[in-house]
């Protein structure tokens, strides 16, 4: 291993150096400073006189004495199922005190790509507990979902309620036979506040113990943020399809990722993409994203929950709008429904699971539920359309039939969607509270349900069943 | 991907630079658009730019760990398919490598790399039917011989367009491999199954022509308002999630194509998987046969390297043409061709080339616009008549249609189904915006719905357009002064309006019956509305306040049509209804 001391330029996160022997790209990188620290990092293009590295813990410090060791390979990270239950820095070293970590295998994190042919369509059903969810947005084992927020909205919260609720239902049943479940959590540049959270969270459900937790914080390095999901996701897929867990990847703040990489694009000078995000953004994100899955012949899935703070509360914004593209749906947390104190506050209508439609109905959830569903938004949307007018026109100039969408608006928001961040409802409970509120419209308004379920569920009488509520 | 074969010998490079898939190398001796072996692990990459002594190559697999001073190899040949028996049940990588053969040769279900396969099996045999005897003259393109390629499709063996073409002196009959030869030429020339064709290379036809019949989808929208042909154009635009996807499932499932390419360009893993589990599953509603048996797959997901993302369209259009060259209607589906954009600015940004219009290359509109000049109703050099008709989605940033890609591409298409964030977030699917979406071909088309639907069809779809266009125009004013203050024939219009979206525009994918509408039904639908339109009108002539004429029972029926397998006699009676409900209110 040959060592340089030939830095010919410091820029931002990049160093350039002077090399007569050629180097991998991508291969890793140690730098030694002069007080025997040393940092990593990662060569971002190679050329036969020279190098581009990124250092992902910073430059400062670093000078043109500083010595350069390539060490021959891309990143790994070491694996083994002792992981579950640690907690480590951002880089993957452990910072809980915990005994050395004995790797199983090493493994390159940044992941070979899934061949769509050896891909297992997911429909296996999660109950997250969360009617917003379950009810309307499902979410299914290999599925990834974000969940697209804003800053000072309780995005964590419902994070949380999801991992420490979510459970397949029939499993629940059959006991211990299926395989396990596990969390890996993946933070980039939220605060220390923000941490404790879901620490304390995590400890206080004992969901520490099958969680593998790794912390980039806010005054942590930006650059290093590029490599935590990374390390995050190549733990899920070999405890996913090496150890045949369930695995959910919480990520959060996807949007400190993007901002790393904007960076890091900067500091090379390249052309920039719309709004100053590199263009092959889509590309780096999709690399992340498309790690989520189920693999035939394997028994093991990975399902992620990518958090992401729209700046500005702006989904056309590009780290939103790119992360759209490529997820398979997406959660809206609201600010007027936080405001007015719905919790967890999710606006049903723009959010989407796009593996719902094969992942519920008979055997799977509900013969009923994709009708309920689509009644339901119909009912929402129109509910929604018609507050916009009740504002000019006043409740007397509308029809009787658009009075009862009005309230099946409002009945919406506080009985289906207020359910509070302990209350953990079952997939039945959810569909049942649906049929109440549907049962406010006169039967033939319900033109997206089947005639025979109406018969089998509508109350005719008004009359709801009991449903938990908090 | 065609494994070049005459390679004549060619000097090797070495590589001088890595940075992401852009390779530089120095002495290579290549041409321009040549497939090169790059690096140790011999990866497939082609020549995108050649200077001076130094020839820039994209690579089509991960260059981790691939340093300077390896090796590149040139192969002499551009950037080519294998074509012949063996395509249809198919899945390919963006450089037609067969999906399910990397995952056995590579015994995991991650893609590994400097794993190479032919396009086509090369040891399968086929049963070769010869449609030619010895002592007649062929020439290129003609057809020589047939094979059951699969129980939908026949595959025509002809004479590769370079031939000299000559006379049959020999031919053979029973089973083969595509290697083998099957026909020899007075001028020794050996015709086999299998030949080549460079991807970015039109395949030479005689004469297009004007289309004038419509490539039914079994879509009430798309068929009824915004129909587009065979050998036609169309472009879908929508932000996420709006189901760009969904249609483009659709039309691979049941439009009236003989063959369907399907194109995943940079998109999800699952929604290629969905495809491969469901299709097999599914019945051609024309022929009966597995949906599975005429569709070829080339999935290029997102998280594949991205310059094979640039090319899948090209290996996608090429397998196209050369079903379209055996005389058949070929469909190909491209999503999303935005990823196909994206790639060409990313290499074209690796290359420091001067950018256009946010960042995309210059010749972004030049290449849009020859890939859908390779749709068309074609006279093929062998005589037959073929089509190649492109649906190509695009997924502009922000679902904002003035980027460059959604306009490049509206310059060329002639069909145009907008997608509305607003529908979709209302469920009111396809969610294809009837006010802003267009199709250039609904004139040319109307004779073949008069001829094979129904006469009246035109008057019946103006009426259709008009009543929405109307409802859009009342719907500002209801926004102003709510429903209950327009006059008592404009709230029936209203009325009539909301059943044509919710009856006849609306369609749900995921309903084993709806999901497919014959034309026929889609013309019953909406003249079921039209029905309950003329004698409510009537009645209202006569005197009958609005709300008992909304008010029918029968009414909502016309709501359930869509879901009837058996649609002629349950509107037959709704409509009876429907008339004599409203008779009995004057
Ligand atoms: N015709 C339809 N019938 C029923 N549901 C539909 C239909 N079209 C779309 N949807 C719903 O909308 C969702 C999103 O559609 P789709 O995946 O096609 O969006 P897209 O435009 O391709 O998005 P992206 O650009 O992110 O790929 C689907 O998962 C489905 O739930
Ligand atoms: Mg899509």
């Amino acid at each position: 291993m040959k060592e340089y001391q030939t830095i010919t330029e410091i820029s931002g996160p990049l160093v350039f150096v002077e090399t007569d022997e050629p180097v991998g790209y991508d291969e890793i990188v140690e730098i030694e400073i002069g007080d025997g620290q040393t940092r990593r990092g990662q060569v971002l293009e190679s050329a036969s006189d020279y190098v581009a590295i990124q250092v992902f813990e910073g430059t400062e410090g670093i000078d043109r004495d500083a010595s350069v060791r390539f060490l021959g390979e891309t990143m790994k990270m070491p694996v083994t199922e002792d992981l579950l239950g640690r907690v480590m820095d951002g880089t993957g070293q452990p910072i809980d005190g915990g005994p050395e970590i004995v790797p199983d295998e090493r493994q390159d994190i940044v992941g070979a790509a899934i061949n769509p042919y050896s891909r297992e369509y997911p429909e296996e059903f999660i109950q997250t507990g969360v009617s917003a969810i379950d009810g309307m947005n499902t979410l299914v084992r290999g599925q990834k979902l974000p969940i697209f927020s804003a800053s000072g909205l309780p995005h964590n919260d419902l994070a949380l309620q999801i991992a420490r609720q979510a459970s397949v239902p029939e499993e629940e049943e059959g006991s211990e036979e299926g395989s396990e479940f596990a969390v890996i959590f993946g933070a980039m540049g939220i605060t220390a506040e923000e941490a404790n959270e879901f620490m304390d969270d995590f400890e206080r459900t004992g969901a520490l113990e099958r969680s593998v937790v790794f912390m980039n914080l806010a005054d942590d390095p930006a650059v290093e943020r590029t490599i935590t999901p990374r390390l995050a996701l190549t733990t899920a897929e070999y405890l996913a399809f090496e150890k045949d867990y369930h695995v959910l990847v919480i990520l959060t703040d996807m949007t400190n990722y993007c901002e790393a990489l904007r960076e890091i694009g900067a500091a090379r000078e390249e052309v920039p993409g719309r709004r100053g995000y590199p263009g092959y953004m889509y590309t780096d994100l999709a690399q992340l994203y498309e790690r989520a899955g189920r693999i035939e012949g394997r028994d093991g899935s990975v399902t992620q929950i990518p958090i992401l703070t729209m700046p500005g509360d702006d989904d056309t914004h590009p780290i939103p709008d790119l992360t759209g593209y490529i997820t398979e749906g997406q959660i809206y947390i609201d600010r007027d429904l936080n405001s007015q104190g719905v919790q967890p506050p999710i606006n049903v209508l723009p959010s989407l699971s796009r593996l719902m439609d094969d992942g519920i109905g008979e055997g799977l959830t509900r013969v009923d539920h994709a009708d309920v569903k689509d009644q339901i938004f119909a009912a929402y949307a129109e509910g929604e359309d018609l507050r916009d007018l009740v504002n000019i026109v006043g409740r007397e100039a509308l029809s009787d039939l658009d009075n009862k969408y009005l309230d099946f608006a409002d009945r919406f928001e506080d009985e289906f969607i207020d359910q509070g961040t302990q209350t953990n409802r079952d997939i039945d409970d959810t569909i049942e509270l649906g049929w109440n509120l549907l049962s406010m419209l006169p039967k033939d308004a319900l033109n997206r349900i089947d005639e025979e379920l109406i018969e089998e569920h509508y109350r005719e009488d008004g009359t709801t069943e009991e449903v938990a509520a908090d | 991907m065609s494994q070049a074969t005459e390679s004549d010998v060619r000097k090797d490079g070495i590589i001088e630079s890595v940075s992401g898939p852009v390779v530089a190398a120095r002495d290579l001796d290549a041409r321009m658009n040549d497939v090169v072996y790059v690096g140790s692990e011999g990866l497939m990459g082609e020549v995108i730019e050649i200077e001076g002594n130094v020839t820039t190559i994209q690579v089509y697999e991960e260059t981790s760990g691939v340093s300077p001073g390896e090796p590149v190899e040139g192969t002499g040949a551009p950037l080519s398919v294998d074509l012949g028996p063996g395509m249809l049940d198919a899945i390919y990588d963006g450089v037609q490598r067969p999906l399910d053969v990397l995952e056995e040769k590579m015994g995991s279900a991650y893609l590994d790399r400097g794993v190479d396969a032919p396009g086509i099996d090369l040891e399968k045999t086929w049963a070769f039917e010869p449609e030619v005897e010895e002592g007649d003259s062929v020439e290129p393109g003609d057809i020589v011989g047939i094979v059951p390629e699969t129980p939908s499709i026949d595959h025509k063996v002809m004479v590769p367009p370079g031939s000299e073409g000559g006379e049959v002196t020999a031919i053979e009959s029973g089973n083969f491999t595509v290697e083998e030869t099957v026909v020899e030429l007075d001028s020794g020339e050996e015709i086999r199954m299998r030949q080549e064709w460079p991807v970015r290379q039109q395949r030479p036809s005689v004469d297009k022509e004007t289309p004038t019949e419509p490539l039914i989808s079994g879509q009430r929208v798309l068929d009824g308002l915004f129909p587009i042909a065979k050998g036609g154009t169309a472009a879908i635009p929508g932000p996420f999630g709006s189901g760009k996807t969904v249609t483009q499932h659709q039309l691979a499932k049941w439009a009236d194509a003989d063959i369907v390419v399907y194109v995943g360009c940079g998109e999800r893993g699952n929604e290629m998987t969905e495809v491969i589990e469901d299709f097999p599953e599914l019945e051609d509603p024309i022929t009966g046969n597995a949906l599975m048996d005429r569709t070829c797959l080339i999935a290029n997901t997102s998280n594949m390297p991205v310059a094979a993302r640039e090319s899948c369209v090209y290996t996608g259009i090429t397998i196209a043409e050369y079903f379209r060259d055996m005389g058949y209607d070929v469909a190909l589906m491209a999503d999303s061709t935005s990823r196909w954009a994206e790639a060409m600015r990313e290499i074209s940004s690796r290359l420091e080339e001067m950018p256009g219009e946010e960042g995309y290359p210059a010749y972004l509109s030049a290449r849009l616009s020859a890939f859908y000049e390779r749709a068309g109703y074609f006279t093929n050099i062998n005589g037959t008549e073929g089509s190649v008709s492109v649906i190509g989605a695009v997924s502009p940033p922000g679902g904002d249609f003035s980027e460059p890609v959604t306009q490049n591409t509206l310059r060329i298409v002639k069909t145009f189904w907008a997608l509305d964030a607003d529908l979709a977030e209302r469920r009111h699917f396809p969610s294809i915006n009837w006010n802003e979406s267009y199709s250039l071909y609904r004139e040319q088309l109307d004779p073949w719905f008069v001829d094979n639907v129904r006469d009246d069809w035109p008057e019946t779809r103006q009426w259709a357009i008009d009543t929405l266009d109307e409802e859009a125009e009342l719907q500002e004013i209801v926004q102003l002064v709510g429903k209950d203050a327009l006059p008592e024939d404009q709230q029936l219009t209203l009325e009539i309006a909301r059943y044509l979206r919710e009856a006849w525009l609306q369609q749900n994918a995921f309903h084993p019956t709806d999901t497919y509408c014959e034309p026929g039904k889609t013309y019953r639908i909406m003249d079921a509305i039209k029905t309950y339109n003329d004698e409510a009108f009537e009645a209202l002539d006569a005197g009958v306040p609005v709300e008992e004429l909304t008010d029918i029972d029968a009414a909502p029926r016309l709501n359930r049509i869509g879901v009837q397998e058996e649609y002629n006699e349950y509107i037959d009676e709704l409509e009876d209804d429907i008339a004599s409900e409203l008779r009995e209110l004057y």
